[in-house]
């Protein structure tokens, strides 16, 4: 993926430059998985229909492993700044996840319900540091 | 205020890099989580309470302050202008923001058990439930679209030259979205109030 020409012939802009829709993806994948958490915690403490909510998981995994083989093929992209940024919203997100996972386990969700919800709260975990790192990092120039 | 024209970042004398974070902000962020924690594992109403309300008062009034009043004032601005706020007004909102939103999410989650309102049988279950779509709603926005492009116009802003028209276009979504969440908070005051009711 390359950026315009500038028109003054100076550097070219890189708000022109045409990147994957990595954000799109990554906010329907974010769709998927705020679905499936209300539709879960909207029977909590019963359990829900899980079949409805695993559908919803896969399609939030399916999304994000495609955002993770739209960025491994770019070349020309800051991966330095989008890791420097990533790791520290990962961690802050970590922390994040942790507190509602704790909510979780302190409210007896157990069995499959508390596996669908771990997995979808870890997709969340993933999900939003990639969205953070990529709209720092696409606006970075490559050494 | 004044109206004297403020000059672009890379015209004055090489200033030092704007904060991204501002670190001396952490230990209170540590501080509420650790409170919102201890009123979880109590099961203390008055903990659980506090947390959500103030959590959530802050949260509905910083959302609607930033979209309507805020927002719309920062749209009419020179870029020069715009700069000079996005570097003070940024960072404070990266810490703010998702500590008074995890703190009235989890004690509310905490106070809706409680009070059996997770219960489907519950008359008041169905308004839960649509607090958590529009919940739903501000997060995927807020986590999406409208916190990355916070985070992005602080490393613009840290550069040497920084890109107007990347500025620009990141504020217009910040302006955009967090009047997108303003309107979702008066769903979010009329579902509270019902509840409350």
């Amino acid at each position: 993926m390359s950026a315009h020409a500038h028109p003054e012939g100076g550097p070219p802009s890189l708000l022109d430059r045409r990147l994957p829709p990595v954000t799109e993806i990554g906010a329907a994948s974010m769709i998927s998985i705020v679905a499936g958490v209300i539709y879960l915690a909207a029977y909590l403490p019963k359990h829900a229909p899980i079949g409805v909510a695993i559908a919803l998981l896969v399609l939030a995994a399916g999304l994000q492993l495609t955002n993770a083989v739209l960025l491994s093929r770019l070349d020309d992209f800051a991966w330095d700044r989008f890791f420097q940024v990533g790791r520290w919203a990962l961690l802050a997100y970590a922390i994040i996840a942790g507190m509602i996972e704790y909510a979780f386990v302190y409210d007896k969700t157990r069995g499959t319900q508390l596996v669908v919800m771990t997995l979808m709260l870890a997709l969340f975990m993933l999900n939003v540091p990639v969205l953070i790192a990529f709209t720092a990092a696409r606006f970075q120039r490559t050494r | 205020m004044t109206d004297v024209a403020i000059p672009l970042p890379e015209a004055a004398a090489p200033a030092k890099p704007g904060v991204i974070v501002p670190v001396r902000g952490l230990p209170i962020v540590g501080a509420v989580l650790i409170g919102v924690v201890w009123a979880i594992a109590a099961n203390s109403a008055w903990g659980l309470t506090f947390c959500h309300v103030v959590g959530g008062g802050l949260w509905t009034a910083i959302d609607l302050f930033v979209g309507f009043i805020v927002g719309p004032i920062i749209g009419s601005m020179s870029i020069p202008a715009r700069v000079e706020f996005s570097k003070r007004f940024m960072p404070k909102m990266l810490l703010i923001m998702p500590t008074v939103v995890t703190m009235t999410l989890a004690a509310g989650f905490q106070l809706a058990r409680v009070n059996g309102y997770l219960d489907t049988s519950n008359p008041r279950h169905g308004w839960v439930v649509a607090s958590f779509c529009v919940v739903g709603v501000m997060a995927v926005i807020a986590l999406a679209y409208l916190e990355p492009a916070n985070v992005a116009v602080l490393f613009e802003l840290r550069k040497p030259q920084p890109d107007g028209r990347v500025i620009e276009k990141l504020m217009r979504r910040f302006i955009y979205t967090a009047g997108i969440t303003g309107v979702m908070q008066v769903a979010t005051l009329i579902i509270m109030t019902r509840l409350a009711s």
